[in-house]
């Protein structure tokens, strides 16, 4: 009898310990590449980074400057873009549809678009707004960016609508609003922190899309903030950089890797860290 | 806040009611003058009305069209895809999807070769992300003291936050050489003479190929298993596990006799949830993948997968190759759109049975 238990007893202690292993080995793996990204990046975060542009081949030096502005130019359109059209779809999934069929099938298909592959909307993009006015445009990658941030915004939009009160949209019906200003100014507002949350997410999540910008925005050697040509990114110049034979190339990707990590990270930190009472991750 | 809500609004309900347009204290209901005022009014409360009952409609109008946005781009790219990809699908026809072979030249094209290093990379991941993830999700629920939970479900979720450029620069340069030293070298001598299953540990030791796609990829897809199977084991209902302890089970067999079999097709919509993602994965696969236009004939040899295909060769495509890298595209967004509805699927009917 007590073989038995002792059987048991082990098999517990086997399956306990190796699922804390499991955890280890997925920390080990976080702070494995966060180490990596910092030793190998630190080195490139000078202010030459941030003063020059990206280097010919084979040139020495260089700078990051055009793939920073650019990024900065081509993720910020993309969340103005995305905020207004996302939140609103969020408040109409809330306030209007609620369970409703089309209300159904476009949570469905929404959170089907959460995981989809970025490189198809990047195709996608290219075929409507790419070859049609036949050059590539920082226009271009801003769309194929929202198109994966407005499903991201319109998710946790809805999730933290659903937790206001109801209560406090029936105080202010019974006050004699009309129903969009209660979606705005009293529900939204009440919902405020976990909308910023839903943004900020969705802004970490759109800076480091390489695959998106691949044809869209393409990119470009020299300084520009012409939206409607080629336009230089961080993410598309690290892929390009990383798998050249230049020394000072992959130093700069690797600064780069470094930039967009930190950018991506604290913003995640600060959303579910700063805001944790207000989403549900 | 209810009673904060009713402090709040008597006041202001009060102010309105003292609002109330009226000309003078001592008006009779005889008086002309008032009567007029109430008309007034009433025109005036009608026409504010209609103004809000416009207001309303425009605002209706205007979110609804922007939530069928998501639909509309659905379409759309189906549409876009499949209109680019025709040449290609007329020409070869069904024949296409195994059809081995990749000459841009003489413009003989064939999905076979990247959709079996796709769904090989894909599977390796799974095949490691799985058990991990099985662990990390027992031991967030289960062994875990309370106070360390929400750290650590922050650090795993941070994997998830980690742009998949930075894990292909991690694989090519960091892990592609200790892989290589470390694990090929001693899997080739240790089962490369083996009868069944060396020839899968063949090939020559770079440090790239499928399997070290498979595994960069398994980190990649990790958190989001981990999720799903931390979320669906949390909502057992306590009472099955409390009575299963009460029976004096050890944690282990609570977990594996009563919590997988009660969650198990939450577990299963996880796991095609990381496979889904998996499959489109392309930055981290591209660094990896080795990227030779061939079957692979071993775990090391290098492959390629359809994002990277797309990635390395879209940029100077032209003619058929054009039309083919589209219908690759489309192929790609069929078979994950498959694979996420299922999951999906998978993942509502136990959120209905949590009675969500």
């Amino acid at each position: 009898m007590s073989n038995l238990y002792q059987k048991r007893k082990l098999t517990n202690l086997v399956g306990l310990t190796l699922s804390m292993t499991a955890m280890a080995i997925g920390l080990v793996a976080l702070f494995w590449i966060l180490f990596v990204l910092f030793s190998n990046g630190l080195s490139a975060l000078q202010p030459s980074l941030f003063l020059n542009d990206t280097p010919a081949p084979g040139s020495e030096g260089g700078g990051l400057r055009n793939a920073i502005v650019g990024s900065l130019m081509i993720v910020g359109l993309s969340v103005l873009v995305s905020t207004p059209i996302g939140i609103l779809a969020g408040i109409y999934l809330t306030e209007y549809g609620d369970s409703s069929k089309t209300a159904e099938i476009t949570r469905f298909v929404t959170d089907i678009m959460l995981s989809a592959p970025s490189i198809v909307l990047g195709l996608f993009v290219y075929s409507v707004a790419v070859s049609t006015v036949g050059h590539f445009s920082g226009y271009a990658g801003s769309m194929a960016l929202s198109l994966i941030a407005i499903p991201v915004v319109m998710r946790t939009t809805e999730n933290i609508l659903r937790l206001v009160p109801g209560s406090l949209r029936e105080a202010a019906f019974s006050l004699g609003a009309p129903r969009w200003k209660v979606s705005i100014m009293v529900t939204l507002r009440a919902a405020k922190s976990g909308v910023i949350t839903g943004l900020l997410l969705a802004v970490a999540r759109i800076s480091g899309e390489t695959a998106p910008l691949l044809f869209t925005a393409l990119n470009n050697q020299f300084f520009s903030t012409n939206m409607n040509a080629p336009m230089s990114n961080l993410p598309v110049e690290i892929f390009q950089f990383a798998m050249s034979p230049y020394e000072n190339w992959i130093q700069l990707a690797w600064g780069g890797a470094l930039i967009i990590a930190l950018a991506v990270l604290l913003l995640n930190i600060i959303a579910r860290v700063v805001f944790r009472e207000k989403v549900k991750v | 806040m209810s009673v904060g809500l009713c402090l709040m609004i008597t006041p202001m309900t009060v102010r309105m009611i003292d609002n109330w347009p009226m000309t003078s204290t001592h008006t009779t209901s005889a008086h002309p003058d008032a009567a007029v005022d109430n008309a007034a009014h009433i025109a005036n409360m009608r026409s504010v009305a209609k103004k809000q009952r416009l207001q309303d409609a425009v605002f209706h109008r205007l979110t609804q069209s922007f939530s069928l946005l998501v639909l509309i781009a659905l379409a759309g790219i189906i549409v876009a895809l499949f209109y680019n990809a025709l040449p290609t699908f007329t020409k070869f026809g069904i024949h296409f999807l195994w059809y081995v072979e990749w000459d841009i030249v003489n413009e003989e094209f064939g999905a076979a070769i990247s959709i079996v290093g796709t769904v090989l990379s894909a599977g390796i991941a799974m095949l490691i992300a799985m058990p991990l993830a099985f662990g990390i999700a027992v031991f967030l629920t289960e062994t875990c003291p309370v106070w360390l939970r929400r750290p650590l479900g922050t650090a795993i979720e941070l994997l998830a936050a980690v742009p998949s450029i930075i894990y292909g620069m991690f694989g090519l340069f960091v892990f592609a050489p200790v892989y290589a030293d470390h694990m090929q070298v001693p899997l080739q001598t240790l089962l490369g003479g083996m009868p069944l299953i060396g020839w899968l540990f063949g090939g020559a030791i770079t440090g790239l190929g499928i399997l070290a796609a498979g595994i960069i990829l398994s980190f990649m897809v990790l958190p989001f298993v981990a999720a799903v199977m931390r979320d669906v084991f949390e909502i057992t209902p306590a009472i099955l596990r409390e009575s299963a302890y009460g029976l004096g089970c050890t944690t282990w067999e609570v977990v594996r006799k009563v919590v997988l079999p009660y969650t198990q097709v939450g577990v299963i919509g996880g796991i095609m949830l990381g496979l889904g993602r998996a499959l489109g994965e392309t930055m981290a696969v591209t660094f990896v993948i080795g990227n030779a236009n061939r079957l692979p004939n071993s775990l090391f040899s290098p492959g390629t997968s359809i994002a990277s295909v797309l990635a390395n060769e879209f940029g100077e495509a032209g003619g058929l190759h054009f039309n083919t890298l589209f219908a690759m595209g489309f192929l790609l967004f069929c078979i994950t759109f498959v694979v996420l509805s299922v999951a999906k699927w998978l993942i509502n009917r136990t959120e209905k049975a949590k009675g969500n």
